[in-house]
């Protein structure tokens, strides 16, 4: 008897077993094809933010030699020899520039001295060689570029994420803020996650009547409101821009309409500022704050606010004391996605907003297509990638991702 | 039908995987400049060569330029400022010109030149305005631009410091051709950011030739910098009533063709740019949007009805200064950075 | 329900239809403009006319950029619909060690914001040969649909009665002639609507476009955001127009399948 039941329980364990197995094996062709298409992609974004390669590629021993160096102000003159004959013949080879760029982003200028410096290099030394190059340009006399240089021989550097966060290293190496027209990104991400509240609230001030109304209804009149709600989802978001600065715009629809009907006198500015991306942005994200909230209001009981009517409470009292709370999950839902979608926010605010509201992925972009500062771009995506994971990570503590649904 | 995984595998790669055989593609500015260089020179060429080419558009900037140039680019012949010719040509990301086939350095003005570009056209950035808003007379000078007190509303200008640092040092009184000299003075460019701060709530930014046309048909702006071209463009083809006042101050500038570093079309690219730059190819320009031409006997072919409108007539050319390459090539990255980080803070 | 009058009952519905005017008019009000005979975006309209429709399909880039575009989405869609129900019957099926992880990694393209898929993908797809391709792009657009697929065939799934499939099997049927017979046309409305969705998806994605295509793979969406960023005319509006028929017609589809979906499922009469 009880042979026959561990002989059982063995059997269903198998069974189970079996069942887990052919569950995984169905899911691994979609996890291998995100592990090779969006993870290692990531993960590569990741090392570009650390990327310290240029100087090492194209002046190799120089690079390693400043690696080995340890010290303050000029190096010793065989590192300096060494370094003046690699940067001759980086310059003949038209790579020189390479290694410019990369000074620069120690410091604004650099690239200048790197360049000029290469391009008058004479072919013998005037004493040392670093007398040489401080004839060139008094600021090879300075600590702070050979510890650039030392920083740049690294196998990687922080520069770009320091810089992510308004630092930078000094020529001791130490870390400090970075100087004042560079030290903008604080301020970004601080605009970000502001803008991406207000957004949040703007969608939950909206959101919660109407997901309250259309619970309220019927289904047969709910559906057909519901899909009002949907189409905007549907509808590209492109679509949904254009929309808005046709109606936004100094002579647009809405404009004209406020002048005709007397309310204002002057067009208001309406696009390409702040307004305009709230306006848009909550228009956009709305959906995501509705559904959820609807579909948990759906399943909130009538008899229990009924109950509460029926013992004497105010409708005031029952809303805020009993459906109130039960609508709770629902809240959190829609203002965490709503949050979360904004916070990566690119296309509208690059399209309706000014320079002064946009948000942190366009400066990824930015950095990453218009000026090739990859380690920038990169650090600048690893912030926001750091963000969108916490984000992620508590909707699916008060939330739970399998309610993850963006329709 | 039976569904079988290799054929639609093969289907699927040989529609999608098109990725290694490319046509030869040109990028240039946009808008109206680049319909009548598609009217002018593109479709012509590709009916005379039978070699098909496909079009990109970009606003300029040297990093835009590195980021295309990495490994093998999508582009080939590109229109570009000075400052990318000569930053680009440095820093061996663009080929060098096979100037016997252009026919000779000497055949075009000396600062449409170069070892790795060929002058495409003469050009301005002009201030610009609508008349029809302005019934009693426009600004009639950067200072205007810069004075929100006498004309009130909103004003662009292009996202960047070329050009905006040439106007806002206009603006304090320093005459076009004093502007670099100005600039090039201890604290010029201090001095030129906080004339330009002190418009910042009133200022916009456009990035592609084609907005400030835009901007100013909408009314989203009092007025703008513009590319000349595309103010007499939009007059001639929208019947618009914008002004130009050339006699603010603008600052001219050559813009040239240069062909990208590996390019695999470099054969091909170098016969369009050739193509681009025969002075009977160059005079047919001005009569759909008028921007000079660099070849110096494609100058003398310009019907005359069309040569007052151009930024090098007799009449313009005493309040322009011409691009000062040398200081933008020494600044413009650090400036960029500069003017960014100000853009984008309130 | 809980209102406590008509008054209130009143201002709710009058809230509400504000807010559903919000949601719609700003799509409804650029169609007329498209059938504008002026070039201006104004209200009255001088007139009507389709040449704004006319000069859609007269332009080459718009045929190219719709081309590429369709040729995206549907590879993308494939890929996704495909790894995305297979992916969903897996999950359903058991309890395995590394679900919640795995789980929070197929769901999170749906999260990440696009410009880190389209940065990653900008570096790593060039040595991949994959960058300035159609076939890249399709592939990045399948990582975005497929969470997609995953959700809407995991829904229907939960409803499936396992004891149907077991029926089937103790009957006789192998394995793989039960999923045809009983659960593929069970979850077929959701694997359909997760298509459309993955379709949807590719067809109006712009970020991941901007950063892996080069001139010849240019594609709908980015034709648009350049076209809006420099000019909006009634073209664009025209073209927006079209998205917007194309938009209603998906969602109608995917509502239909959704109640035929309930309705297999007997969740109501």
């Amino acid at each position: 008897m009880a042979a026959a039941s561990v002989e059982l329980r063995r059997a269903l364990a198998r069974v189970e077993r079996r069942r887990a197995l052919g569950g995984f094996l169905l899911a691994l062709p979609l996890v291998a094809f995100l592990v090779v298409f969006f993870l290692l992609p990531i993960l590569g974004m990741l090392a570009r933010a650390v990327d310290n390669h240029e100087l090492a590629s194209v002046m190799p021993k120089s690079a390693e030699a400043l690696r080995n160096w340890q010290g303050i102000g000029p190096p010793p003159e065989e590192i300096v020899s060494l370094f003046v004959a690699e940067l001759k013949e980086a310059y003949r080879r038209r790579e020189v520039a390479i290694v410019a760029q990369r000074l620069n982003r120690e410091q604004a200028g650099w690239r200048n001295l790197i360049l000029s410096t290469a391009r008058r290099l004479p072919d013998d030394a005037k004493g040392s060689w670093l007398a040489t190059l401080i004839e060139l340009d008094p600021a090879w006399a300075e600590p702070a570029i050979w510890a650039g240089l030392r920083r740049a021989a690294q196998p990687w550097t922080d520069i770009f994420l320091l810089a992510a966060l308004d630092l930078a290293r000094d020529e001791f190496d130490s870390i400090v803020r970075a100087p004042a027209e560079q030290a903008i990104y604080l301020d970004v991400l601080a605009r970000t996650f502001w803008i991406s509240a207000l957004v949040t609230l703007l969608c939950l001030i909206l959101g919660y009547p109407l997901a309250y109304l259309l619970a309220s209804l019927p289904e047969r009149w709910a559906n057909p409101l519901l899909i009002v709600v949907l189409l905007p989802f549907w509808t590209s978001l492109l679509v949904r821009t254009a929309a808005w600065i046709v109606l936004l715009q100094r002579e647009g629809v809405i404009n004209d309409f406020l002048i005709r009907i007397g309310l204002v006198s002057e067009p208001l500015p309406l696009v390409f500022n702040r307004a305009g991306v709230l306006i848009a942005m909550t228009h956009v994200l709305l959906p995501f704050m509705v559904l959820p909230l609807y579909s948990v209001m759906r399943a909130i009981p009538l008899s229990l606010t009924r109950a509460a009517l029926s013992l004497g409470a105010s409708p005031l009292v029952a809303f805020c004391r009993v459906y109130l709370p039960l609508s709770m999950p629902g809240v959190a839902a829609g203002c965490l996605l709503v949050f979360i979608l904004a916070v990566g926010y690119y296309i509208t605010p690059a399209l309706v907003g000014g320079a002064a509201d946009q948000m942190i992925s366009y400066f990824v972009a930015f950095f990453t297509l218009q000026t090739a500062n990859w380690g920038m771009g990169a650090a600048l995506a690893t912030v926001l990638l750091a963000v969108t994971l916490i984000l992620y990570w508590i909707y699916s503590r008060l939330v739970g991702i399998e309610r993850l649904r963006l329709g | 039908m039976r569904f079988s995984p290799t054929l639609a595998a093969a289907v699927l790669f040989t529609v999608v995987g098109t990725a290694q055989a490319r046509d030869l593609t040109i990028t240039s500015w946009g808008g109206a400049y680049q319909a009548a260089q598609r009217q002018l020179y593109f479709e012509p060429f590709q009916k005379e060569t039978g070699i098909k080419l496909v079009e990109d558009t970009w606003d300029g900037g040297i990093g835009v330029l590195r980021a295309k140039a990495q490994g093998t680019p999508v582009w080939d012949v590109v229109q570009v400022e000075t400052d990318e010719l000569v930053l680009g040509c440095e820093e061996g990301i663009l080929e060098p010109l096979d100037w016997q086939m252009l026919g000779g350095k000497d055949k075009f003005l000396p600062a449409a030149v170069h070892e790795c570009g060929v002058g495409a056209i003469v050009w301005a950035t002009v201030l610009a305005y609508d008349g029809n808003k302005f019934p009693n007379g426009g600004p009639r000078s950067w200072a205007d631009f810069f004075d929100t007190q006498k004309f009130p509303g909103k004003r662009a200008l292009r996202k960047g410091p070329r050009q905006a640092l040439e106007f806002a040092t206009m603006a304090q009184g320093v005459p076009p051709a004093k502007v670099y000299e100005a600039l090039r003075a201890p604290g010029g460019i201090d001095k030129a950011f906080a004339k330009l701060d002190s418009i910042k709530k009133d200022l916009i930014f456009w990035e592609a030739g084609a907005q400030p046309p835009q901007l100013l048909a909408s009314g989203e702006v009092v007025m703008t910098s513009a590319y000349n071209g595309r103010i007499t463009a939009a007059n001639r083809q929208d019947k618009r009533n914008f002004k130009i006042a050339w006699d603010a101050g603008f600052v001219y500038q050559i813009d040239s063709w240069v062909i990208l570093k590996n390019s695999p079309k470099k054969a091909e690219a170098m016969k369009l740019v050739h193509y681009l730059t025969r002075p009977e190819n160059q005079a047919k320009l001005p009569a759909l949007i008028p921007y000079g031409p660099t070849h110096l006997d494609g100058a003398k072919l310009v019907p005359a009805e069309y040569a007052e409108e151009i930024p090098s007539s007799p009449k313009n050319l005493p309040h322009g200064v011409f691009f000062d390459a040398a200081f933008w090539v020494e600044n413009v990255e650090k400036l960029t950075e500069r003017f960014n980080a100000w853009a984008a803070q309130r | 329900m809980l209102s406590s009058g008509p008054f209130a009952r009143a201002c709710l519905w009058g809230y509400g239809l504000l807010v559903l005017a919000f949601l719609i008019l700003p799509i409804l009000v650029i169609v007329p403009l498209s059938f504008s005979s002026g070039a201006f975006l104004h209200f009255p309209l001088p007139g009507l006319s389709l040449r704004w429709y006319a000069r859609l399909i007269e332009h080459e880039p718009w045929r190219l950029t719709l081309k590429n575009s369709v040729i995206v989405g549907a590879v993308a869609t494939a890929l996704a619909t495909v790894l995305g129900t297979l992916a969903a019957l897996g999950l359903a099926r058991a309890r395995f060690p590394a679900k919640g992880l795995i789980m929070a990694l197929v769901l999170a393209p749906m999260i990440v914001p696009a410009v880190i898929l389209a940065t990653g993908a900008y570096f790593f797809y060039r040595p991949l040969g994959l960058a300035n391709s159609l076939l890249g792009l399709a592939l990045a657009h399948a990582v975005l649909g497929a969470p997609f697929v995953v959700v809407t065939v995991s829904a229907t799934l939960g409803a499936l009665d396992p004891s149907l499939v077991r029926a089937a099997q103790s009957l006789g049927a192998p394995p793989w002639l039960a999923f045809r017979k009983v659960t593929l046309p069970i979850i077929a409305p959701g694997v359909i609507s997760g298509a459309l969705f993955a379709f949807v998806t590719s067809f109006d994605e712009v970020v991941v476009a901007l950063f892996l295509t080069g001139p010849a793979q240019r594609t709908l969406p980015r034709q648009m955001f350049d076209g809006i960023r420099e000019e909006i005319n009634p073209e664009i509006l025209a073209a927006a127009t079209i998205l917007i028929v194309l938009a209603v017609a998906l969602l109608i589809t995917a509502e239909l399948l959704r109640r035929r979906s309930v309705r297999l499922r007997g969740l109501s009469p």
